[in-house]
């Protein structure tokens, strides 16, 4: 009863049912009735403790209300651009949205976006057992379901694969070199990752048993059986090389080859054109580079130390990849030359001197 | 709902027989207030007790099977405990040797509790530590439709059960220990927590375990692969027979009350 727990002024009212004259006749059949008190209580107890409550949960009806006001609003989307509802995939919604609300901020989580609710609100455990109380899941019972049911299968496969093996080696068709699972380019989940997958919270010594178990499954020859299975639980790297498309070489009436290619730093555009020629000369905008850039040292390297310099460096670099083999390709990424700056000129703010200058400060 | 979930629970197993679980949760004792029960379901429940081997259990093994799958076979002599030693038949070489006719009459009894359960509806926890095993008991419990705990057991799961999972959860009416101890051969918490909650337990005890606490120990090798298979057939056989038996039941009271 609130009674115990209740701070502040109370009043308290006794009120007493009628079964106060049968109560020694009932005792043993029912629950006595307890005296039900009127009890003031202060605001302090109907303010929710909202630290207690944990994540927000969502019901199911709330969840399916979402899904359909997706549905209905994907619709609607469709009309408004001209398409058909159809056919309107995610990147038409993207592509729409990104058109009707147009923004200007960095961080692309900040902008508007329209998914399906099943992305956006996080995945919950559901009520875990059926009317007569007993859980749907065999694993109910050691607490962590999803987490130790992932291990099984795994070590199941693991059998399975063994048994495979041995079948095959009395058959005689026993081979170490089988169909190796393609790993490069592609890195384990990460923990939280993992987490997210088994709505399930597990230790860092669990996430490394995880790894193990499933290092045991790719170090066996015949691990092929279960790719997808396994690349379920990889994710592929931003794979930088396939981005950068070199210019094809081009060939002038002479039959000089030549490439052409663009730069970008802060906001100087260079465009260049690199010939093959072997002379040598260097010219901008129609004059010799030694006019533009008279009191440099170390023009002849290509470290310019100005912002003008920097979009031409990348230009330069960019026209020189059709020139260059595969491996200098290689040696120009790791010298940092074809990665392009992306540093702009801070905006000055008011009440301040520049970006990050403040005024004199004075203490009187 | 946790009243309606308990009270189910208490006709479950309410047999005179069996082990008189009272339920007493949240500080309250749920009496057998039910209504009149209908004669036909009590009949359904009440009419496997009249039999000594209704299910036919003594068919499932004989103890020739067990002496090839090695069930006789204990520990050394040093690792003897004191309790066990009336199951003992004696000891050849240092090795203990357990007495099979003990163990078949232990098994029939366990056996057909567990049987008696599963036609009740009963929630059944296979529970084991060995890790060689985990596996084999863990596919055992999810074809026979029941639940299993190989892994680490921890603290609270069921005397602190409603902070462990969630509140109003229904713990295990039958725990089935595979092996009664943990891996640094101490004896397994479940056993005195199962005790605690009033939960009836049957357990494989091998010479170097404590048979005191199980409610139906069976003396039998722990460790021989051979003999771990044999019972986690003998005991995947019980139940989904039982269970088959329940549903038969079931169909004919349908038929009956149609009629």
């Amino acid at each position: 009863m609130a009674a115990s727990g209740c701070r502040g002024v109370r009043s308290i009212l006794w009120k007493y049912g009628s079964c106060g004259k049968n109560f020694c006749v009932s005792r043993s059949k029912t629950v006595p009735q307890l005296p039900v008190r009127q009890i003031c209580v202060s605001s302090s107890l109907w303010k929710k403790n909202l630290a207690a409550a944990g994540p927000q949960k969502f019901t199911q009806e709330f969840i399916d209300k979402q899904v359909e006001e997706f549905e209905v609003g994907k619709r609607h989307l469709a009309n408004m651009m001209g398409e058909d509802p159809e056919t309107f995939t995610q990147e038409d919604i993207d592509r729409s949205i990104a058109y009707l609300f147009p923004s200007g901020l960095f961080e692309k989580r900040a902008r508007p976006v329209m998914k399906h609710p099943d992305e956006i609100f996080p995945k919950q455990t559901a009520i875990q057992w059926d009317a007569e109380g007993r859980p749907f899941h065999f694993l109910f019972y050691t607490g962590r379901q999803s987490y130790y049911s992932l291990l099984h299968d795994v070590y199941e496969k693991i059998l399975a694969i063994e048994r495979h093996q041995d079948k095959m080696r009395n058959k005689g068709l026993f081979t170490s070199e089988t169909k190796q699972i393609l790993l490069t380019g592609s890195r384990w989940l990460l923990k939280e990752e993992i987490e997210e997958y088994l709505v399930e919270n597990i230790s860092d010594h669990d996430y490394v048993r995880l790894i193990q178990l499933m290092e045991k499954l790719l170090s066996m020859p015949y691990c092929s059986l279960e790719e997808e299975f396994i690349l379920k639980f990889r994710k592929q790297l931003e794979a930088q090389s396939s981005k950068h498309e070199i210019p094809a070489l081009q060939y002038d009436p002479q039959g000089v080859a030549f490439s052409v290619a663009d730069g970008r730093r802060k906001t100087a555009k260079a465009s260049i054109t690199l010939r093959d020629s072997g002379s040598g000369n260097i010219t901008i905008n129609g004059r010799n580079y030694l006019h533009c850039f008279p009191l440099l040292q170390d023009r002849e390297q290509l470290m310019f130390p100005l912002h003008f310099a920097g979009a031409l460096r990348l230009a330069i670099s960019r026209a020189l990849l059709s020139f260059v083999s595969e491996g200098e390709v290689e040696r120009i990424r790791q010298a940092g030359l074809l990665t392009a700056d992306p540093r702009i000129r801070e905006r000055k703010k008011p009440g301040q001197e520049g970006a990050r200058k403040k005024f004199t400060w004075k203490k009187r | 709902m946790a009243a309606g979930v308990l009270t189910g629970v208490r006709q479950v197993l309410r047999g005179p027989r069996l082990v008189s679980a009272v339920f007493s949760c949240h500080g309250q004792t749920f009496s057998s207030a039910a209504a009149a029960p209908d004669t036909g379901e009590t009949k359904i429940l009440n009419f496997p007790l009249t039999q000594p081997d209704y299910f036919r259990l003594s068919e499932l093994f004989t103890l020739k099977d067990l002496f090839e799958a090695r069930v006789h076979l204990g520990h050394k002599k040093g690792c003897r405990h004191r309790l066990m030693e009336p199951y003992l038949f004696g000891s050849r070489l240092d090795t203990d040797i357990i007495d099979l006719e003990q163990t078949a009459e232990h098994l029939q009894r366990a056996l057909n509790f567990t049987a008696h359960v599963a036609y009740r509806g009963g929630i059944i926890l296979f529970v084991s530590r060995r890790r060689q095993f985990g596996h084999l008991i863990e596919t055992t419990a999810r074809e026979c439709g029941e639940y299993a705990h190989t892994r680490y057991w921890k603290g609270g799961l069921l005397t602190n059960a409603s902070i462990q999972y969630s509140p109003g959860v229904r713990l295990p009416d039958l725990i089935l220990f595979f092996s009664t101890l943990n891996n640094v051969f101490q004896q397994h918490v479940g056993i005195r927590d199962a005790a605690k909650m009033n939960i009836p337990t049957v357990g494989i005890v091998d010479s170097n375990c404590n048979p005191s606490l199980i409610t139906y120990p069976v003396p039998g090798n722990d460790d021989t692969p051979v003999a771990m298979e044999m019972y986690c057939r003998l005991f995947k056989m019980t139940i989904n027979r039982a269970k088959d038996k329940r549903r038969q039941m079931e169909l004919l009271k349908g038929i009956s009350a149609s009629v």
